[in-house]
């Protein structure tokens, strides 16, 4: 791995990483069963700076910002590569994003330069959104057919310069992203993240989760998002290791691409992992009799031996096929961007499968806490990250209060929003807005976001994510737990409700044995936790990109519904 | 040549099937994450199916943000 503290900018330590490790494969990119490229540090930079020659040509300097809508793919990253050698600021936007929404960031961010693939180019260019206000001056199109409408794009495969681009330095403190967070709704909240903030997380993530060359990363997560930025660009490319990209998301070339690439690393988000959990347990489930026994017997042993830390070369002896199945040399599998239920943490785990957890944002600088798995802990979002002071501010008896982070990976600022900049970050520290405790060993449990919640007349502090657990693997297609204040505001202290909002699956009814499964996990809780009523929805919960439930967004579309007919009883 | 009537006929039958609801259930202009019930996963899986039915690849970029089986079953016809 390159010595990252010697480093001032993203931009020069990738410059001597494609040096240092030029015979290293640096990127696969595979379209279904197809490898479409294949490509060194070498062929890399031989791609990547004919490419920035020509923006540099094109007046593209030092401090300008240029924004990349595509999905996770060569181009992407060898896109970034170019703004970043020439000093400029990259803005990362969300593919999933409609056209209106990518045109107002496009617009909030002041990007002079648009690198996108043809067919987001196709929408953004006849959407009635599309306005002169941006500040665009170049728009770079990926793979457009020979006779399309560019639209005033120029193509990229197209645009490129004779000679070595000039290698612009630029300092820590400089912006290198603008990196927008998930929520869409309201104003934008442009995070500006310093190339200190890159250089430093890097360093921390890596020092538990290290990449060297050979290792590769299964690039799932869009690479707009901070994890993949991190675990999916910045990080393997600092220390010579491989990125495989899938052109194609369905599920059985995701499958085939672990064995065939032998993948190191995957990132997935929770909706996702547990998906891949209700297949394998599907498929443990189909096993005779017999042979189910002695698997469950192996699950035990290998339970037992990674009691204290994984021990992946026992674990893969013992559960050959299953680690057979995800390629053999599945190292972690991380998971991040929402909640993960402990269940499904403690599911992989047992099979010698480790999913580091953890708990970050993207004004943090991707992740504040990880699970280091020494040992594992299925119920906390782990310890801190080398470098990162954690704080609980104003804890409540239990221990539980807002969680404050002071690090070098903190963003400078909101992008135009000074107001909103001072209320998040106070004297050198930023709110998080999420609520959470240490346990006695250090590990931070968390509780649920600030607002989200209820208090009961007891005083007591209710977090619907808090309970969300109990209700995990109940037999429906989606669920969220709400504080009906929260969706339904009014102005009185007393009397909050928790409601459980619930989308069935095709055909489900809201049957008296579902009505009694809610009833027996809700008397689990507490009796001040408990919910008071079910909300029925019969449409997909908004979600990210990243397949995070757009929290916002659901209990914007529930409010349409009146609260007193909208809450069932249970 | 299939016309693009005949293929967005083929659509939704072959949808009817595959979440065995009864065949003339579905029109064209449905959502179907909303009439079906089925989530984004759910959706790629019958794109598979929709792709070996008519001979076709259906790039992940053609189908993003597409949620009616009209707007589907045209963007089946322009690969056909």
């Amino acid at each position: 791995m390159l010595d990252l503290s010697k480093y001032q900018s993203i931009g020069e330590a990738l410059k001597d990483a494609l040096d240092q490790f030029a015979n290293e494969v640096c990127l696969i990119e595979a379209d279904r069963e197809r490898e479409k490229e294949r490509l060194t540090y070498r062929e890399f930079k031989a791609r990547a700076h004919p490419l920035t020659q020509a923006l540099q040509h094109a007046g593209f300097t030092a401090g300008d910002c240029a924004s990349i809508i595509m999905t996770n793919q060569s181009k992407w990253l060898i896109s970034a590569y170019a703004i970043f050698f020439s000093g400029g600021t990259l803005v990362p936007l969300d593919y999933k994003l409609t056209p209106e929404e990518q045109w107002q960031l496009l617009r909030h961010s002041g990007a002079s330069v648009l690198i996108t693939e043809y067919p987001i180019w196709r929408q953004l260019s006849t959407s009635a959104a599309r306005t002169a206000a941006t500040k665009l001056q170049t728009v770079l199109v990926t793979e457009a057919p020979p006779n399309a409408d560019l639209a005033g794009a120029r193509r990229w495969e197209e645009f490129r310069g004779e000679g070595e681009p000039l290698f612009v330095p630029r300092e820590r403190r400089d912006t290198a992203c603008i990196v927008y967070s998930s929520g869409t709704g309201g104003r934008p909240k442009g995070c500006m993240m310093t190339h200190e903030n890159y250089l430093e997380q890097c360093v921390a993530l890596t020092s538990i989760y290290p990449f060297w060359p050979g290792v590769r990363y299964l690039s799932i997560l869009p690479t707009n998002h901070a994890i993949d930025f991190m675990v999916g660009f910045f990080g393997p490319f600092t220390c010579g290791a491989a990125v495989v990209h899938l052109r194609t998301l369905r599920p059985e070339f995701v499958r085939e691409a672990f064995p065939k690439y032998k993948i190191t690393y995957v990132s997935l988000v929770p909706l996702v992992l547990k998906n891949l959990q209700k297949g394998l347990q599907a498929r443990f489930d189909a096993l005779p009799p017999g042979k189910r026994k002695v698997f469950n017997a192996l699950v035990a042993i290998n339970k037992a031996v990674t009691k204290g830390r994984p021990r992946p070369g026992i674990s893969r002896r013992l559960l050959k096929q299953v680690h057979e199945a995800f390629g053999g040399e599945l190292r972690t599998i991380i998971v991040g961007g929402a909640f993960t239920e402990p269940q499904t943490l403690q599911f992989f785990y047992d099979l010698g499968i480790p999913v580091a957890n953890g708990y970050g944002l993207t004004e943090a600088g991707t992740a504040i806490t990880v699970n280091d798995l020494r040992p594992f802990r299925a119920d906390t979002v782990g310890k801190p990250l080398p470098g990162m002071e954690v704080r609980i501010l104003n804890p409540a008896p239990d221990g539980v209060g807002e969680v404050a982070v002071r690090s070098k990976t903190v963003m400078s600022r909101y992008l135009n929003e000074p107001e909103l900049t001072a209320e998040t970050i106070v004297d050198g520290w930023l709110m998080t807005g999420d609520l959470g405790r240490f346990d006695a060993t250090g590990h931070l449990k968390l509780s649920g976001r600030k607002k989200n919640m209820i208090v009961t007349e007891e005083g007591k502090n209710i977090y619907p994510e808090d309970i969300e657990t109990v209700f995990e693997s109940l037999p429906v297609k989606e669920f969220c737990v709400f504080a009906a204040n929260y969706i339904w505001p009014k102005r009185s202290m007393v009397g909050e409700q928790l409601v459980l909002v619930l989308h069935l699956e095709q055909g489900q009814q809201l049957t008296d044995p579902l009505r009694q499964d809610v009833n027996t996990r809700n008397n689990r809780l507490l009796n001040y936790k408990r919910i008071h009523g079910i909300v029925l929805m019969d449409e997909d919960f908004p979600r990210t990109a990243s397949l995070k439930i757009k929290r916002n967004a659901l209990a914007e579309r529930v409010a349409y519904r009146d609260n007193a007919t909208a809450i069932l009883p249970l | 040549m299939r016309t693009l009537e005949q293929t967005t006929q083929e659509v939704l039958d072959l949808a009817a099937t595959h979440f065995q609801l009864p065949a003339g259930s579905l029109a064209p202009g449905d959502d179907f994450f909303k009439k079906l019930g089925i989530d984004s996963l759910q959706t790629l899986e019958m794109l598979s199916r929709l792709e070996n039915h008519f001979g076709i690849e259906l790039p992940d970029y053609e189908v993003q943000g597409v949620s009616d089986f009209q707007t589907l079953a045209e963007r089946i016809q322009s690969r056909l």
